[in-house]
């Protein structure tokens, strides 16, 4: 079936549901901010997040109180510090308790291609002599068949809906990115749905260097958001704001200057 | 431009200094990506920069502001997907030197950047693994970059993110490590490198203005000092001036960044 060319409060009404497993993808690349924040605007609780890097973009759902719990590998405001409103979730169970299941970027990269292949765990070198092997029981020792070696196996990701932020879908639905392409086919693939929104529908896509593109048959949603990637940026389209990383760190440090913040530009803005 | 050199200065220009011309490098931003860069600008044009973000062979003409800069994937050879940069590059072995940092270091090289106290209620959560574990288990050698004090040198990692010697000789051959591990912690007093019977971090030299107990005031755990402890050759005024010119290509707001642990 092909992708529905939709909108992205319509999208994310019909595919990002309470309790759900949701993950939103983009590493430091095209990040979906602004479906983050329409999950907000619509007030979703107890959702699973998963997200190689968690960004400001899970910062903001955590603080807004959506999310119950974390599946991650890299918790931190890249090139500025701490994401505060993560840290207050753990190190304080505000606005609620966090649970969360820590792997390393390995380990989630493969667990994400294991899910996109339809395997039910990956093999890996990975995690020997860390304290994470204790603590994440999605990380376990396998012994290999042929060799008889030790080897890390992490289960596959079971994710709902994926949402990513792309370049450009035409008006069949198939989508192109490009730039660093990150995670975002094995994401995409490893889940039930998946919603993209594109900087602009285009009438037909004009291939690019590298690009990556996913067929309208593999795609559930596609929602035209341009910008919707800001503070990160769409390779061709947009810089990086890194003022705005920056500026976060002060917003988000503060649970009133956080809530503000949240009034103002989430809830009390119009869905972009 | 001011012609005092600064601790982290020497610490930034030593850890270019042990990258060697030629060999395949896997970088991280903040000081790690400022020595790699350097080295290419100095005594390592044909250094080849690997960037977690996917970016295999980058060129950046300025310092890139995070590892999804535009910048990399503008000027690399070839750009990749997340589980290749991990699976076919790092684990398979295609990646000369890592460089980590990190919240704690032991006297066993092992890294701490998960939590500051218990995992199940911690008084400092921090970012978590990333790319390091497996950058420590995989990569032919591990430079370790952090600026020394009691408070990130200590005893006893509160957890162990990525893994140094463990407890000391043997361990990483015992859990099949092909690395080789840690061979410099290069911090703004001196360099540490591990004892080649022992495994323990001990102090093989130390930069220019530095003394023996000064490093010893900022090391939670009796320090060794190896018996024939050099004093780091100070950074040459082609060197500063080429790593003040990459830090300038920094925006202003954020060319402190030299300084941060990214």
């Amino acid at each position: 079936m092909r992708a529905r060319i939709t909108t992205l409060s319509d999208a994310v009404a019909e595919l990002v549901h309470d309790g759900d497993t949701v993950a939103l993808e983009g590493f430091t690349h095209l990040i979906p901010m602004a479906a983050g924040r329409e999950i907000i605007r619509q007030g979703r609780r107890g959702l699973t997040l998963v997200r190689m890097t968690p960004d400001i973009v899970y910062d903001q759902l955590i603080g807004a109180g959506c999310a119950s719990k974390l599946i991650f590998s890299w918790g931190g405001n890249p090139g500025v510090g701490s994401l505060h409103r993560f840290r207050d979730a753990i190190e304080n169970a505000w606005p609620g308790p966090l649970d969360v299941e820590e792997h390393s970027h390995a380990g989630m990269a493969n667990r994400y291609a294991a899910a996109a292949s339809g395997l039910p765990f990956a093999v890996l070198r990975g995690y020997s002599g860390t304290d994470l092997v204790e603590h994440t029981p999605s990380i376990k020792t396998i012994t290999c068949p042929f060799t008889g070696e030790q080897l890390a196996a992490v289960s596959a990701l079971d994710i709902d809906t994926t949402i990513i932020h792309a370049q450009q879908a035409d008006r069949a639905g198939n989508v192109q990115l490009w730039g660093l392409i990150g995670i975002q086919k094995e994401a995409v693939l490893a889940a039930r749905r998946s919603l993209i929104t594109v900087e602009e529908v285009v009438d037909e896509l004009q291939p690019q260097p590298g690009a990556l593109v996913l067929p309208s048959w593999t795609v559930t949603a596609i929602a035209e958001v341009p910008g919707g990637a800001h503070p990160s940026y769409a390779h061709g389209y947009s810089e990086r704001d890194n003022a705005y990383y920056r500026d976060w760190d002060a917003i988000s440090r503060d649970r009133d200057r956080f809530g503000e913040w949240l009034r103002t530009d989430v809830l009390e803005a119009a869905a972009s | 431009m001011n012609d005092a050199v600064t601790s982290d200065e020497t610490m930034i220009v030593s850890a270019a200094r042990a990258l060697r011309d030629g060999a395949v490098c896997f970088v991280g931003i903040g000081k790690p990506s400022t020595a790699a860069n350097l080295a290419l600008r100095t005594h390592a044009p044909n250094l080849v920069l690997i960037y977690e973000s996917g970016t295999l062979g980058a060129k950046p003409d300025r310092l890139p502001l995070s590892i999804g800069d535009g910048v990399l994937a503008d000027t690399a050879d070839a750009v990749i997907g997340i589980p290749e940069v991990f699976n076919y590059w790092l684990q398979a072995g295609r990646v000369d030197v890592g460089f980590l940092g990190g919240a704690q270091l032991d006297r066993f090289a092992n890294i701490n950047t998960t939590v500051i106290g218990s995992y199940d209620d911690p008084t400092v959560r921090l970012p978590g693994a990333g790319g390091a574990p497996e950058i420590a288990a995989s990569c032919g050698e591990v430079l370790i970059v952090m600026r020394q004090s009691r408070r990130s040198f200590v005893e006893r990692v509160d957890f162990v993110t990525s893994f140094g010697f463990g407890r000391g000789a043997g361990e990483r051959e015992r859990l099949g490590l092909r690395g080789r591990g840690p061979v410099k912690v290069i911090t703004d007093l001196g360099i540490l490198e591990p004892d080649p019977e022992t495994r323990e971090l001990t102090l093989t030299a130390v930069h220019p203005g530095v003394s023996i107990e000064d490093v010893r005031d900022a090391t939670g755990w009796p320090l060794r000092v190896h018996a024939e402890l050099a004093t780091t050759e100070p950074p040459s005024k082609h060197e500063l001036g080429v790593l003040r010119e990459l830090v300038a290509t920094l925006q202003p707001a954020s060319a402190q960044s030299i300084g941060s642990t990214a």
